[in-house]
């Protein structure tokens, strides 16, 4: 093979390269709003599905002592909802928004607060032998 | 704080809460877990508030919106006496679903500020996961209500029954289901109110005829709502951290419910059905003891002389040691007992109580140490050893009849073989059966002896003849 052979062959791989990239680029932009559209759920799907099984596996390694607090400690947890709350209160102009996300705060932090502190003194009652 | 970094906060406040459930696997780590969950929670408080685009009238808001509910909550918290959790945890859960709602309903009228559309048109899939969270939030709220004043003794425990009840229950379903699937359709506001009114009174509904002491399976199962709940609502908004945690409460509350059921041998349908056993109070007192051998009843005196000389003594509480305010009374009877020798130790039914784990928390705030309380499988093999079972505010729990009669309604529940004992003590108040108003065989046997009277007064009186 001779070098100018060589140089044309490399040339047109080299455009079948860029051709390639161009197609490449064109699919994934034609893909782009498919995937944006069907993915964000699909994502929180199988993250929800993942928590499901975490949670089945934390929730049995509990002693049964301990389930009152348990049940303390989800009930905080699970006002994580304010998260919700506050982004309500703090990020929409409609009034009705606020004052259900104001309310939906209070509430919350309620529970927060009284989970968590209800579940510590239940705690700090569980003593051992001579302890 | 810019979205990326706010969702590596809420990645961080979950494995928190993952490490707090984790750390209740036993006491010693438990303290440490319920911190982990406090830090997760102010974490992602914090990133929300840090959130770009949060105006400061918002913030002022949200801040005092936990200002006061943080006191309230607080408070409650301090003050409320340990016989009266299971009614708190039913009042949280109430707040819970009430506070869904309220997020559904923010999320309806400002949809922008979640980036899923705008008023009027709303995204399908988020009006789907709304009225899911509204439902179930409305539903958590009103049934924990009932459990509430239930468990509080402001309703009576008894099933409140009517005819045709189920069917209205299934038809109420059958048109929210209708009207959720319109919902999605419209984005109507009268339709979404329509639901969340419809769902208040199914909760209402599906709680009423269930009974006094089935409600450790009700409050696991409102917890599990109240998880589920949350779940919704972060789909709705596309919030991470809120369906992983509402995972997380989903299926501890699941579970919860599971380990209930199997403790009396119920389905779940069962219980939810409802109509289960009256006011333990209400049942015939004395009846049917006809042709059986007569019941002994025995004095304290009789009790303190020969727990004196025992060397084995297993304590089975029940509600009823918790309605009598007797926990302290009998950890001080066990101090004197471990004093003259004996071996003492508690067995615990996994029903026993008005909540999951009520009795264990009951026992330790009478500074009973955690490692003499025992589990059910754990100690059931050693009341053949055992010299006295001393039972007290207990009573299906122990009925052999579990074990052998297949036509009664405990038929194949879990129970404590305090038959075994040489000698069995049962403090009760009268001859009354038991909530599922079966009587127990157990009073004719010739190794029990009865203790009229009430449970903290005859364990009093035990005391003082110890102390003698």
């Amino acid at each position: 093979m001779t070098p100018s052979q060589i140089a044309n062959e490399a040339a047109a791989l080299s455009d079948r390269a860029a051709l390639l990239a161009a197609q490449a680029a064109q699919l994934a932009e034609q893909a782009a709003p498919v995937a944006a559209a069907a993915n964000p759920f699909l994502m929180l799907l199988a993250i929800f599905l993942m928590a499901c099984f975490v949670g089945y596996y934390v929730v049995w390694g509990v002693t049964p002592a301990l389930h009152s607090p348990l049940m303390g400690l989800t009930n905080a947890i699970s006002s994580v909802i304010v998260v919700g709350a506050i982004l309500a209160t703090g990020l929409s102009d409609s009034i009705a928004a606020k004052i259900f996300g104001f309310l939906a705060v209070t509430l919350a932090a309620v529970n927060i607060a009284g989970g968590f502190m209800v579940t510590r003194r239940m705690l700090a009652m569980f003593k051992k032998k001579g302890g | 704080m810019a979205d990326t970094l706010s969702t590596l906060a809420y990645l961080v406040a979950s494995v928190l809460f993952i490490l707090a459930l984790r750390g209740l696997s036993h006491p010693e780590t438990s303290r440490q877990g319920n911190l982990l969950g406090m830090i997760g929670m102010a974490i992602a408080i914090l990133a929300t508030l840090l959130k770009p685009g949060m105006g400061v009238g918002g913030i002022v808001l949200v801040i005092a919106g936990l200002a006061i509910g943080g006191t309230i909550g607080t408070i409650v918290a301090q003050r409320i006496q340990m016989t009266a959790l299971p009614q708190l945890v039913a009042a949280f859960h109430s707040l819970v679903g009430m506070a869904a709602v309220f997020v559904a309903a923010a999320a309806f009228y400002a949809p922008q500020s979640f980036g899923i559309g705008v008023p009027g048109n709303i995204k399908t899939a988020s009006l789907i996961e709304m009225s899911l969270g509204l439902a179930i939030g409305a539903i958590t709220f009103s049934g924990s209500v009932i459990a509430f004043l239930k468990l509080a003794g402001r309703m009576s425990g008894a099933p409140i029954i009517f005819k045709g009840q189920h069917m209205l229950n299934a038809a109420l379903g059958a048109l929210l289901l209708v009207l959720i699937i319109v919902f999605c359709a419209t984005g109507s506001p009268f339709l979404f109110w329509l639901i969340a009114i419809l769902s208040f009174a199914l909760g209402f509904l599906l709680i009423i005829p269930i009974g006094g002491a089935d409600m450790p399976v009700v409050v696991s199962m409102l917890n599990s709502y109240s998880g589920w709940a949350a779940a919704g609502i972060g789909f709705t908004i596309g919030n991470l951290l809120l369906i992983v945690t509402g995972a997380l409460v989903g299926a501890s509350g699941a579970i919860l419910s599971y380990i209930m059921c199997k403790g009396m041998n119920r389905s779940i349908i069962n219980v939810l059905l409802g109509g289960f056993g009256s006011d333990s109070g209400a049942a015939a007192a004395g009846g049917g003891a006809g042709d059986r051998a007569p019941v002994k009843a025995g004095s304290p005196e009789d009790a303190a002389y020969i727990m004196k000389n025992a060397q084995k003594i297993i304590v089975v509480p029940g509600y009823g040691m918790a309605v009598a305010q007797a926990q302290q009374v009998v950890r001080e009877m066990a101090d004197l007992l471990k004093k003259e020798g004996a071996e003492i130790s508690y067995a615990i039914h996994p029903v026993a109580g008005r909540m999951p784990g009520h009795m264990n928390v009951l026992l330790a705030e009478a500074n009973v140490p955690y490692d003499e309380v025992h589990e059910l499988e754990e100690i059931n093999a050693e009341f053949a050893e055992a010299d006295v079972a001393y039972v007290i505010g207990a009573n299906d729990v122990t009925n052999p009849a579990a074990k052998t009669d297949k036509s009664s309604a405990i038929y194949g529940m879990p129970i404590l073989d305090v038959e075994k004992a040489k000698t069995v003590f049962f403090v009760k108040r009268g001859m009354a059966s038991g909530y599922a108003g079966v009587e127990n065989e157990l009073f004719f046997r010739p190794n029990t002896m009865m203790l009229f009277g009430d449970a903290k007064k005859v364990t009093q009186e035990i005391v003082q003849a110890l102390q003698r």
